[in-house]
């Protein structure tokens, strides 16, 4: 194994870690905003982590712009879609969860 | 064991999730899982090694069908309101409803259940060991004119049923147009300028990856049909936010990038015929040429028609 490979299987942990985590919150939270927020920042860490050890193993340059690309692409859909969902709920008239509430 | 394991859960997880899809009570569930479907689907192909397959699938069976069906719903429920606001009781009680709604899901059941005993039969009546086309494509495949195995049998060899494809894809949006005038997706500009400002460089961005979908379909996984799913989803997305509207009123404009997939297809068909003695017969050395341009032509119109399909019904001015 390579000096290379090595590195990319240890950043693959932290990938895993934060898309694991991501998800208990997405399944454990109590409400929509908690959920969105636990989502959108913990999976493109997540993702990020994944992409920066898939760019280790790329075959040339082009492919590591495209996994940049990518992980651009996601940061950028699911920053808006969070937004989007979120207002939609604020119109809507969904409060957020608090200790005190039941 | 790792891989079997992978594939084990896949295999699981796709028909739960498509029993699922097919049952929940919650019918915006149901779509979710069915767009949650085509993606482990996608990722099934993936896994059979067929990454066509897998971009088609998840941008036209996933994506752009998942939307479909949402905006589907989304008319059903409108739909079902205005009905329960102009009568109080129904007609029908829900006990024959239901009965009628199992009847149906018998016969449906039935039907399934011997479809896939036709498809067992035939998959076992093939022979065990077959070399099948695949040696004969492969060998003629320098003759194609591009070096992806599957772009030369879509555009090339088999020309003809891609050629059939394009023409049910404009058969379908214009049967849709013949039914009903399109409803306007609602949007409300002001709440949508975080939307806007991402759009104004995804969407170019959407038309440069269709654009190279397209022309990396000569020699790698891609083509017309993803890149054309790559272009519908730009559309749709233009479309929710408001910014389609000035293009949907050129009409003669949007009808002529309906038809060009098929005008040029069928055109090339007929100059070929002319020329070499046979249809879609691509004169010899030219025939990466001619594929891209049919190509190109044929991107326009998937585009156009699966993102349209969406408002469905033929765009007007209100």
């Amino acid at each position: 194994m390579s000096f290379l490979d090595f590195l990319s299987a240890l950043l693959l942990v932290p990938a895993l870690f934060f898309f694991v985590a991501g998800t208990v919150a997405l399944l454990r939270f109590p409400d929509l905003y908690s959920r969105l927020h636990a989502l959108t920042k913990a999976d493109n860490v997540g993702l990020g982590f994944a992409v920066l050890a898939l760019m280790l193993r790329a075959e040339n340059g082009v492919e590591v712009f495209k996994l940049a690309l990518i992980w651009g692409l996601v940061l950028a859909a699911s920053s808006t879609v969070c937004f989007l969902i979120g207002q939609e709920a604020v119109r809507r008239g969904l409060k957020p969860w608090t200790r005190q509430s039941p | 064991m790792i891989p079997q394991l992978l594939d084990g859960t896949l295999v699981l997880v796709v028909v739960v999730l498509a029993w699922r899809a097919l049952n929940d009570r919650d019918l915006f569930r149901g779509v979710i899982e069915f767009i949650a479907l085509g993606l482990l689907l996608a990722m099934a192909w993936l896994r059979l090694r067929a990454p066509d397959l897998a971009l088609a699938e998840a941008a036209v069976g996933s994506g752009l069908t998942g939307a479909l069906i949402l905006s589907a719903l989304v008319r059903m429920r409108r739909r079902e309101q205005a009905a329960a606001g102009q009568t109080a009781g129904g007609a029908t009680g829900p006990r024959g409803e239901a009965r009628g709604k199992n009847h149906s899901r018998m016969v449906l059941g039935a039907l399934s259940l011997a479809m896939l005993g036709i498809l067992a039969w035939a998959a076992l009546s093939l022979p065990a060991k077959s070399p099948g086309l695949t040696a004969e494509a492969l060998a003629r495949l320098p003759d194609s004119g591009v070096t992806n195995p599957v772009t030369a049998v879509l555009l090339n060899f088999r020309a003809y049923d891609t050629l059939l494809e394009i023409g049910v894809l404009l058969l379908a949006i214009v049967g849709v147009w013949a039914l009903r005038r399109g409803d306007w997706p609602a949007a409300d500009l002001r709440e949508r300028l975080l939307l806007l400002s991402l759009l104004r460089w995804v969407l170019p961005l959407l038309a440069v990856g269709a654009g190279y979908l397209l022309w990396i379909g000569a020699s790698a996984p891609g083509g017309a049909f993803q890149g054309g799913a790559l272009l519908a989803g730009a559309l749709l997305l233009a479309l929710l936010s408001g910014l389609g509207k000035r293009l949907l009123w050129r009409e003669r404009l949007i009808r002529t990038g309906l038809t060009l997939g098929v005008l040029v297809f069928g055109v090339a068909g007929a100059v070929a015929l002319g020329w070499t003695g046979g249809l879609l017969q691509y004169p010899t050395g030219q025939a990466g040429a001619w594929i891209l341009v049919i190509e190109a032509a044929a991107l326009v119109s998937i585009g156009l028609t699966l993102g349209l399909l969406y408002l469905g019904g033929r765009p007007e001015e209100k």
